[in-house]
């Protein structure tokens, strides 16, 4: 039997997370379809359908998947999910949302932020944000899994021919409602995406100060991130947290200025290939994984580095 | 209105882990154990919804060996006003933790449910959502704002993006992000106060319940240690290595 993977999307484009788990799905090796929920999504779905090596594409295009309310989402994906043996999602706030609710569902366990598929039912992933990796088999009939952003390679966008075939099932449960979104508009690269991340903490001193990095940031190309410090701050917002509980980041290139480097920090960032660590504190633990340390006072180093860039 | 928070015994957040090196787990011989930031900051956000008298009881549980009554202890130290442990020595995994939850939710008919969003041992993330779906209620998790108004709450949720604000109808599950509050300390009165609240032992059989796994550990390993690199002198030698050592930038 195959894998379901579970799309992430905005119903008009589908994030690079869901092509991590398909890469999931092909480690596993049984083939995959992707399950696209949402409203007026087609074009989600078609853009679904070139990922590399997709068998099918579901649709289910109903207003009550709209805003991927869980207490409808999972219904659905259990339903589906029933006729495969593993369900993957990323494990992004939307996953972990409504992916414990498919499991529960179904009555099975669920593996979540795995970093390795063993075999078909034996993943390894990150316990104690990271400092041990437990290796888990699954004994149960369909394996419910979530796949950490940093697990796998994405596959490829491009060269699938999955055909879409529309999901007539609508759950509504009647018992939540969307009111909002406030989402981070930026014109950088999203944090979990970016080639290169310039991370700001406590020692920023304020949100302004931030504004140090955006020069760096623009000529490298990089995605801002920060510390759970300097989001606590008020300094910035959540959205920017890379961490044990924030974002999973693995650039080619990770620049935290102002960062002591928490064991929840380095959770979140310690897969990078290559960490540069400014810092004014010598023995910051932020200096113990960063492979270039500067021990120098940020706000005479960002403008010369920004100029030397 | 009647909040009931599950919360869970673990490491504390500041001890440095140390995995078995015959790969059987990590050693909790003799280490500080705490109730998770998370669970914590549920109890703190159940206490402020009593006192801003929108609860009138607050309920802590725990479902582990008999341990974890220090950690009941310090949520009814903290101010809830009663506390049930389900008492196991079995292997816990969140599935089986959210079945013993919601055979104490029939009891208890809680009103709001209030979970840690995870556990910082596990890092699962599935409790409360596992629970939410076993007794058919909504949920709202990763909360950093949660009101109540007209049978519903309305809670905005920190998402990758940045902010999601829904509305769920009562009785509902909310998981805890970490700007929804900041926790108390338990005072010194409050503390000797807590050993004379009520606690309830229950045990799996007494609710019906079975907590064994379907999912086995078969190792638990060190990650790769990434070493320490080099210091350098100033930030010309940062962008020179970067550029013609890591070349990771152009």
């Amino acid at each position: 039997m195959s894998a379901l993977v579970v799309a992430e999307h905005d119903n008009r484009s589908i994030k690079p997370a869901t092509r991590v788990a398909a890469a999931a799905a092909e480690a596993i090796g049984n083939g995959f379809d992707v399950l696209v929920a949402g409203e007026n999504c087609a074009a989600a779905a078609e853009e679904a359908g070139r990922i590399a090596g997709v068998g099918k594409v579901l649709l289910a295009d109903q207003p009550a998947y709209g805003h991927q309310l869980a207490e409808n989402v999972a219904p659905l994906v259990a339903e589906v999910g029933a006729a495969y043996s593993h369900i993957l999602a990323a494990h992004t706030t939307t996953g972990k949302n409504f992916l414990p609710r498919v499991a529960a569902q179904l009555d099975v366990a669920q593996i979540s932020d795995i970093v390795a598929v063993l075999d078909e039912a034996t993943f390894k992933r990150p316990i104690y944000a990271g400092n041990a990796i437990a290796t888990v088999c699954s004994k149960d009939p369909i394996k419910v899994v979530s796949v950490r952003g940093t697990a796998y390679d994405p596959v490829a966008a491009e060269g699938g021919s999955g055909a879409v075939e529309a999901v007539a099932a609508a759950h509504d449960a009647g018992i939540s409602r969307f009111i909002r979104d406030e989402l981070a508009k930026s014109e950088r690269p999203e944090l979990t995406a970016a080639g290169v991340i310039i991370s700001g903490g406590r020692g920023m001193g304020s949100g302004e100060n931030f504004q140090l990095l955006e020069g760096i940031a623009d000529k490298l190309g990089a995605a801002i991130g920060a510390s759970r410090a300097a989001v606590d701050a008020g300094f910035v917002p959540n959205d920017m947290q890379v961490g044990q509980t924030g974002k999973i980041v693995a650039p080619d290139l990770y620049i935290a200025v102002g960062i002591s480097g928490a064991i929840q920090h380095l959770a979140g960032m310690k897969d990078s290939k290559v960490i540069a660590a400014i810092n004014k504190d010598e023995d910051a633990p932020i200096f113990q994984v960063a492979d270039y340390g500067l021990v120098a006072d940020l706000f005479k180093a960002l403008p010369e580095l920004e100029a030397l860039l | 209105m009647k909040v009931l928070v599950p919360v869970k015994r673990v490491v504390d957040a500041n001890v440095k882990i140390r995995v078995k090196p015959d790969g059987g787990g990590v050693d909790l011989a003799n280490v500080k154990m705490a109730v998770n930031p998370f669970c914590e900051i549920a109890i703190e956000e159940a206490i402020r919804l009593r006192e801003a008298g929108v609860a009138a009881e607050v309920v802590a549980v725990s479902v582990g060996a008999v341990v974890c009554q220090e950690q009941l202890r310090t949520c009814l130290a903290l101010g809830a006003d009663r506390a049930v442990l389900i008492q196991t020595d079995a292997e816990l995994h969140p599935l089986g933790v959210a079945k013993a939850l919601k055979a104490l939710q029939e009891r208890e008919q809680a009103d709001i449910v209030l979970f840690g969003k995870q556990s910082i041992d596990g890092d699962n993330s599935q409790t409360g959502p596992m629970f939410a779906a076993l007794t058919g209620l909504p949920q709202a998790t990763f909360a950093s704002e949660a009101k109540v108004a007209d049978g519903e709450l309305e809670v905005t949720r920190e998402v990758d993006g940045g902010l999601q604000t829904i509305a769920v109808k009562l009785p509902a599950v909310v998981t805890t992000d970490l700007r929804l509050n900041e926790p108390r300390y338990a005072s010194l009165p409050n503390i000797m106060k807590a050993k004379r609240k009520p606690m309830d032992v229950l045990s799996p059989e007494e609710l019906g319940v079975d907590l064994a796994p379907s999912v086995e550990v078969l190792s638990v390993e060190r990650p790769a240690e990434r070493g320490a690199g080099v210091k350098v002198e100033s930030v010309e030698e940062l962008v020179d290595k970067l550029k013609n050592e890591a070349k990771v930038i152009a």
